[in-house]
């Protein structure tokens, strides 16, 4: 991607790009699957959205698009902080978190459905114990606050304030 | 060996936009949705430009990304000076009582934005058990600005329903941004995916900020921000230390991950003063998962023992401890309760346990005798539905380590351990800048206050949040307060001197050049090898992490030694790490991704490098529990009651310390 021009004589480039491609068949198959994971039949790599959602939302920029099979993965599993967000956001619930398995027994999963007031999880042991639960996430509509809506009826900043102690929305606490 | 340089031979030269701001903010987290806020109401009718620039989407960055069960500082019916003296204690008697007071004084404005914008807070029911957000609103409960009583786990700590509370308070920072975009005319003002490397001074006037500059993670784009003011909020330092997890587990870091040193690297490359950078906090969390203990400590009223059911802090371990470390451990800070901890462990007492299942045992036998026993069982379901929202809120791994492990709190306890170090000023640490105060606060000596409250001692660099020195103990809304305390006196510096413009000397393909140097290193020689991950011409993000983490791991304290270090083994680690820090030059990008990877470490290396020189100047322990000085085990109180100040000088690589005396303002 960031290559400018081919450099050296024509055989290495090409000799190390086969390299490369195999290198890279033979480790992403291993490495794909790791705590946050997509599930191959139901990621369709957000075709319809105007951006992948997982990949928007990642905080520290893990989920990536293969742009020839069109689906998302996790590019560095062991950054992971399993923060649930890609799972949360995935409008195809194409994505599942597999607990780190250098302390995590196999077989549990988390599950969340994330609506626009609440949070349903759904938490499966090892041993088959099922637990649910259902909790608020917000009391304001998504997207209630705009350019518009959020300083509407608020008082005025006074600039005689600025370098006094307190907001322009109330002063600081007096004790 | 050969320094590298990049003269775009070998990799592609990138776009590059200057973006010119009145108020730069970086970062997206708390502080700086909280600085977005207060910055965009005082400045646009002033006209002017805010700017705010976020590595990831600021719906879900910085350190409350997954969300969180509880805000840990609400002063509400308390009294500021309190506040003071509980920071003051558990971070053994050195702070700025100045900047939090200060903080105190302010938080709560924050707390009640939050509700008003929609994040759900339990408030007491009239029985005096907990309502969520949902019961709250339909039973008409009041707000908390309206006088409606919290939850609270502890004394500061109220409960909450927080899966989307970052998601809330970035709509709104998000909101206010374009409220000022709007009416400002800028075409865009909210950078999300761009990494910020380095910050610039200013050309003309000397110790002035001028410009950071970063790089796009999406395109192939450089970014010079522009800025009169600046207000740097990038964070704390995650996995400097080689963590207790080396294999995929070492994602599940106890703070964010992503907390990548940035915020220290990018002040005290600029000769920014640091303040007792020394300071880092080891929490005792939940082994593995790194879950919160916090709400079964105080809400659930849980005990941890060791594996005989004893308790560590009492006996023989309080009077050894007394020997070293009294009158500190008779108050039992934080860094105390795990030095009492790993006595036991090291006795070969462990594993400490949490005993959740005495704690729910207990509060449902208090259940069924004042309610019966069918009134008391739904309340026990409603106990262990919070139990379980305390993780699936923000440690949601540890949620599926208890599954995996066919852990129910209620049955079975838990473990828990000492995590690997960690740097940051807003949690309960306070490692970062040396800023002014308020200059409010009666009886702060006056050379604390230099014009603009939290200000870096560079002028127009403002901090925030985690690099606030000195100043722990804010947690989420009290970085939020601190961004908006920021953003107000940055606005009125910059309207103080209208006519200053920044201008810096550096060219836009010097900085290119330098961003971009690991992509030019690794294009170079990446065919060498028939694998270009192995390959004797450069050191991947990977392995430069590797390298740092097992250097600090070893010889700055980290969990291989008990947190035990000393001047000799300091001296060897530092000569390693600056070797480390010259390889830096040859570090190696294939992608954009590791690009942010490289700049990420430099900068956890550079923070831990402060770490370590800290600790090396300060002989005595003071933080027994987070890290030992073997050559100086006690706490010297007469000699080392005081902030440790030091600057770096980038230009020649050296280090300048100072004692800088400790004020008790609140008796």
């Amino acid at each position: 991607m960031f290559r400018k021009e081919v450099q050296g004589p024509e055989e290495v480039i090409v000799t190390h790009k086969v390299l490369v491609q195999y290198k890279y068949n033979h480790t992403q198959k291993e490495v794909r699957s790791m705590p946050s994971y997509v599930i191959t039949e139901k990621c369709d790599g957000c075709k319809a959205q105007d951006k992948t959602a997982c990949q928007y939302i990642c905080p520290n920029d893990l989920m990536a698009l293969d742009r020839d099979l069109m689906k998302a993965y996790n590019q560095e599993t062991e950054q992971c902080w399993e923060c649930y967000n890609c799972v949360k956001i995935c409008p195809q619930q194409a994505v599942e978190v597999r607990a780190y398995q250098d302390f995590a027994p196999l077989g549990a999963n988390v599950i969340p459905m994330r609506g626009t007031d609440s949070i349903m999880w759904t938490v499966k042991f090892r041993n088959g114990i099922l637990k649910r639960y259902k909790f608020p996430i917000r009391l304001t509509a998504e997207g209630a606050w705009t350019a518009d809506s959020i300083f509407a009826g608020l008082p005025e900043p006074n600039f005689d304030d600025l370098k006094k102690s307190g907001f322009f929305n109330g002063p600081a606490k007096a004790e | 060996m050969e320094k590298e340089t990049c003269t775009f031979s070998f990799c592609q030269k990138p776009e590059v936009v200057v973006v010119e701001a009145d108020l730069l903010l970086i970062g997206g987290g708390m502080a700086c949705c909280g600085a977005a806020y207060e910055a965009a109401r005082y400045g646009t009718p002033k006209g002017l430009k805010i700017v705010m620039v976020d590595k990831a989407a600021t719906d879900r960055s910085g350190a409350v990304a997954m969300g969180l069960s509880a805000i840990n500082t609400y002063v509400g019916e308390n009294k500021v000076a309190d506040y003071v003296k509980y920071v003051r204690a558990d971070l053994m008697g050195i702070i700025r009582e100045d900047l939090v007071a200060d903080l105190g004084a302010h938080v709560d404005n924050s707390v009640h934005l939050f509700e008003e914008w929609g994040l759900p807070i339990w408030k007491k029911g009239d029985d005096g058990f907990s309502l969520d957000g949902f019961q709250a609103r339909d039973e008409g409960k009041a707000l908390l600005k309206d006088g409606g009583t919290p939850v609270r786990s502890g004394k500061w700590q109220i409960m909450i329903n927080g899966e989307s509370y970052k998601v809330i308070v970035g709509e709104a920072a998000k909101a206010a941004l374009e409220y000022n975009r709007k009416a400002t005319g800028m075409d865009q003002n909210l950078y999300e995916r761009v990494f910020c490397v380095k910050a610039y001074k200013d050309a003309n006037e000397p110790n002035r900020i001028a410009a950071v500059a970063g790089f796009s993670v999406r395109e192939n784009k450089i970014y010079i921000f522009k800025g009169k003011a600046i207000i740097n909020a990038a964070g704390g330092a995650v996995n400097c230390f080689r963590p207790r997890s080396i294999a995929e587990g070492q994602g599940r870091a106890w703070y964010p991950v992503w907390n990548s040193g940035s915020g220290y690297a990018l002040g005290l490359q600029v000769g920014a003063e640091l303040t007792m950078m020394e300071n880092r906090f080891v929490p005792a969390r939940f082994k593995d998962g790194y879950g919160p203990v916090g709400a079964w400590f105080l809400f659930f009223k849980a005990q941890a023992r060791n594996a005989a059911g004893e308790d560590y802090c009492t006996g023989e371990n309080f009077e050894a401890s007394k020997k070293l470390y009294s009158p500190y451990v008779e108050k039992l800070g934080t860094c105390l309760r795990n030095h009492m901890m790993m006595m036991d462990m090291k006795a070969g007492k462990g594993p400490i346990w949490m005993n959740t299942h005495h704690a729910m045992d207990a509060i449902s036998k208090t259940f069924v005798e004042k309610f019966g026993e069918k009134d008391a069982q739904k309340k026990i379901k409603h106990l262990e539905a919070e139990a379980w929202e305390d993780f699936l809120d923000m440690a949601i791994g540890q949620a599926g380590l208890w599954a995996s492990k066919n852990i129910e709190p209620d049955k079975t306890p838990s473990e828990i351990m000492p995590t690997e170090p960690y740097l940051l000023g807003s949690h309960a640490g306070c490692a970062g800048f040396w800023v002014s105060g308020p200059g409010t606060i009666p009886g702060t000596p006056k050379e604390w206050f230099w014009g603009y409250n939290r200000m870096s001692t560079v002028k127009g660099l403002f901090m925030a949040g985690d690099v606030v020195g000195a100043s722990g103990h804010k947690f989420s809304s009290g970085s939020h307060a601190e961004g908006r305390i920021c953003a107000k006196s940055a606005i009125a510096l910059i309207l103080d001197e209208p006519n200053f413009k920044p201008v810096i000397k550096e060219t836009a393909d010097e900085i290119s050049a330098e961003l971009y140097l690991p992509f030019e290193v690794y294009e170079k020689y990446k065919t060498f090898s028939t694998d270009p991950l192995t390959n004797p011409y450069y050191i991947r993000p990977k392995m430069l992490q590797a390298r740092m983490q097992k250097i600090a791991d070893e010889y700055f304290g980290g969990c291989a030694t008990w947190y035990m270090t000393s001047k000799t083994m300091l001296d060897e680690g530092l000569k390693l790490l600056g070797m480390l820090k010259e390889d830096a030059n040859k570090m190696a990008a294939s992608n954009l991704h590791e690009l942010l990877r490289c700049w990420e470490n430099y900068h956890r290396i550079l923070s831990v490098e402060a770490h370590a020189r800290h600790i090396l100047f300060r002989e005595e322990t003071r933080y027994p529990g987070y890290y030992y000085r073997g050559d100086f085990l006690a706490i010297n109180d007469a000699e080392w009651k005081c902030f440790v100040n030091s600057t770096y000088d980038a230009a020649n690589d050296t280090w300048n310390f100072k004692k800088v005396p400790y004020v008790e303002i609140f008796a």
